[in-house]
């Protein structure tokens, strides 16, 4: 699990430019994750691009949350290496990747229940150097929940609940976001509200990967298309490419469209 | 800062020890918790000192429970092993000031026995926190800890098991621990009754404005962050790991100070500290007072403390049996314990009214009764349903 000798990770990003002004952010290097005798990721090759807003499919058990879980430190690789924005994160611990400039919002709503929507906020911002009050509601006012400010956030509906979490994922300043399914269990107003608000951050400048299973989700946000299947990256590309693709849609779009 | 006049220096004071982390915020509630020191401060001149003696023992208890309360109530790491340090920091208070004699070796012991208190603590800590042990884990570690050093200390019967001159004693513990004492020869101070009563007090009021002025600044969010979800709080960039050690080894270090205090108290050290009822008994307090409310950890600890004694003079092979009774009836009706209830019923009563209160109150009681005595499988409902056998073997 050491540094390789010849990539030096502080002096430049760890993999070259895939060309033109593209600089990549994220890079998995030979990513291997074995759960005792089953694959879940195998000899993964994966980046992503700064700015990029990619989506990454594929049906389930195709190793799409392990592969997130080894980005976001939950899960420590069994063989290869991960890069990201000029750090070796390999060995770092989940929070140290967070200071590196990663953020994650969870599959099923992670957020504190008990305390009220700003007090949400403002747990991670108390350890950042921002100006809480004013990133509070700069957030609040992103998320469209400035009116619930002082509810119990218990009390909100499932489709307020995710856009919370991914308020809290952003007041940390993130260069990186990872999004878990944001629109699973929607209604169509949720999951539209939902692809605007990551629309206007991507639009500032925001790095996303999302996984996601709605396929009219995945094509009104994203251009960049990558598709695991068993592990391994299967397609990779622009979304109309991905869609005609035939051994994509027998695998995974056939059982979706 | 020197130009910071004072009610403004107050107010910042203020401002740190309110916060939405903790139940009572209000002036109200300042006036009515200063009229509650005053009473405190009197006690002792009212009772006389025997009494202000005996009760002096509660506030070395909820010095105790404050410490339960913080891992527990705040940060959600239930630990059975704040006796394990309590109990450490006691002996460990026995042995070095037995063995330097005077006021001066009890004024290095204090010291001392909080330090390896603490250490220990964190020593566990490290192993627990650093090494994946969650949840139940770390209460079942915690307690057999405890009860190993329970196990070990009983068996330390014997001219062999003693530490200087000082013999560990087995069961039968070690005697003759003096008065709580700090200074030197001459110039020193020797506490019992009222003037030990006092003290406790002191230290227990500013460890719980300490405390509270913890959880209400920056690193208090961080508590109830990893309380109410661990994973959460670590992809914020929380360094979960580290805050729970600091918060665990703070907590040890507490409970060392309250065991000390014990020790000089009654005079001796024995291994029923380290027994699994005494281990329970902090967790009783806490939840009785309710473990998300620092003085509610304080509070609870009184109140069962007093009717123990109680208990024990009127009718001593049932105190244990009475206090399972009380916690029983209070988390029925009080789940989240007294003083958290309390302020519930307060704010309800202020937003609704009395009456409606009552009613509320009493659809309450009566759900919460019919629940148990349902689980218990007694058929309470109004109307009888024919699956109700069935719905008790869920």
């Amino acid at each position: 699990m050491s540094i390789p000798e010849d990539i030096n990770v502080r002096q430049k990003p760890a993999v070259a430019a895939t060309g033109g002004s593209t600089e990549t952010i994220l890079a998995t290097k030979q990513l291997t994750k074995k759960f005792g005798g089953l694959t879940a990721t195998d000899n993964v090759d994966f980046s992503v691009d700064r700015g990029e807003l990619r989506c990454l499919i594929g049906p389930n058990g195709a190793g799409k949350s392990t592969l997130l879980e080894l980005i976001t430190g939950q899960l420590s690789p069994t063989e290869g290496d991960i890069y990201f924005d000029g750090h070796d994160l390999t060995d770092m611990e989940p929070h140290e990747r967070m200071d590196a400039g990663i953020s994650v919002k969870f599959q099923s709503p992670h957020i504190y229940e008990s305390l009220s929507v700003e007090q949400n906020l403002r747990v991670p911002l108390q350890r950042t150097d921002r100006d809480i009050e004013a990133v509070l509601e700069r957030t609040l006012d992103r998320i469209a929940l400035g009116e619930k400010a002082d509810e119990p956030a218990s009390d909100l509906s499932h489709g307020e609940k995710q856009r919370l979490e991914i308020g809290m994922a952003i007041t940390i300043d993130p260069k990186f976001m990872i999004l878990d399914e944001p629109v699973a269990g929607m209604s169509v107003d949720e999951t539209s509200d939902i692809a605007e608000l990551i629309q206007s951050l991507h639009d500032d400048g925001m790095t996303f990967l999302v996984v996601e299973h709605d396929m009219e989700f995945v094509r009104k946000i994203s251009k960049q298309v990558t598709v695991l299947n068993q592990g391994s990256i299967l397609r990779q590309g622009p979304i109309e490419e991905i869609e005609a693709d035939e051994e994509v849609r027998r695998i995974y779009l056939g059982e979706n469209a | 800062m020197m130009d910071v006049s004072l009610p403004s220096r107050l107010e910042g004071i203020a401002d740190k020890l309110n916060g939405p982390n903790t139940l009572g915020n209000s002036p109200a509630f300042w006036a009515a918790f200063a009229a509650g020191m005053v009473l405190m401060l009197a006690y002792p001149l009212v009772q006389g000192s025997y009494a202000a003696g005996q009760f002096s023992l509660f506030l070395v208890y909820g010095l105790l429970a404050l410490s339960l309360s913080l891992i527990w109530g705040y940060t959600g790491i239930l630990s059975f092993g704040q006796v394990a340090f309590f109990g450490v920091a006691g002996y460990t208070y026995a042995i070095v000031s037995l063995n330097l004699g005077g006021a001066f070796g009890q004024t290095v012991a204090l010291p001392i026995a909080v330090a390896v208190a603490t250490v220990s603590a964190f020593v566990l800590g490290y192993f627990m926190f650093y090494g994946g042990v969650r949840d139940v884990y770390v209460a079942i570690l915690t307690l057999v800890v405890t009860l190993v050093l329970e196990t070990f200390m009983a068996q330390t019967a014997g001219a062999e098991w003693a530490i200087g001159s000082v013999q560990l004693g087995g069961f039968n513990g070690i005697p003759g621990i003096q008065n709580f004492a700090l200074g030197v020869g001459g110039a020193s101070i020797s506490l019992s009754g009222s003037g030990f009563y006092w003290f406790v007090l002191a230290v227990l009021l500013l460890t719980y404005l300490g405390a509270r002025m913890l959880v209400n600044g920056k690193y208090g969010y961080a508590l109830v962050a990893i309380r109410e979800d661990e994973e959460r709080t670590a992809m914020l960039g929380y360094n979960v790991k580290k805050v729970k050690l600091a918060v665990f080894t703070l907590s040890g270090a507490l409970a060392g100070f309250s065991g000390v205090l014990y020790a000089t108290w009654g005079n001796y050290m024995d291994p029923s500290v380290f027994t699994i009822t005494f281990a329970t008994i902090p967790i009783v307090w806490v939840t009785l007072g309710g473990r998300e409310s620092l003085l509610g950890a304080i509070f609870g600890t009184i109140i069962i403390e007093r009717l123990r004694l109680w208990f024990s003079v009127n009718a001593s092979e049932f105190a244990i049996v009475f206090v399972g009774v009380i916690l029983m009836t209070s988390v029925l009706l009080l789940p989240r314990g007294i003083l958290p209830g309390i302020r519930d019923i307060y704010v309800f009563v202020d937003e609704h009214g009395v009456g409606e209160g009552i009613d509320r109150g009493r659809e309450t009681v009566q759900a919460r009764v019919r629940t148990l005595l349902d689980s218990v499988g007694v058929d309470v409902s109004e109307t009888k349903t024919p699956t109700g056998s069935e719905e008790v073997t869920e």
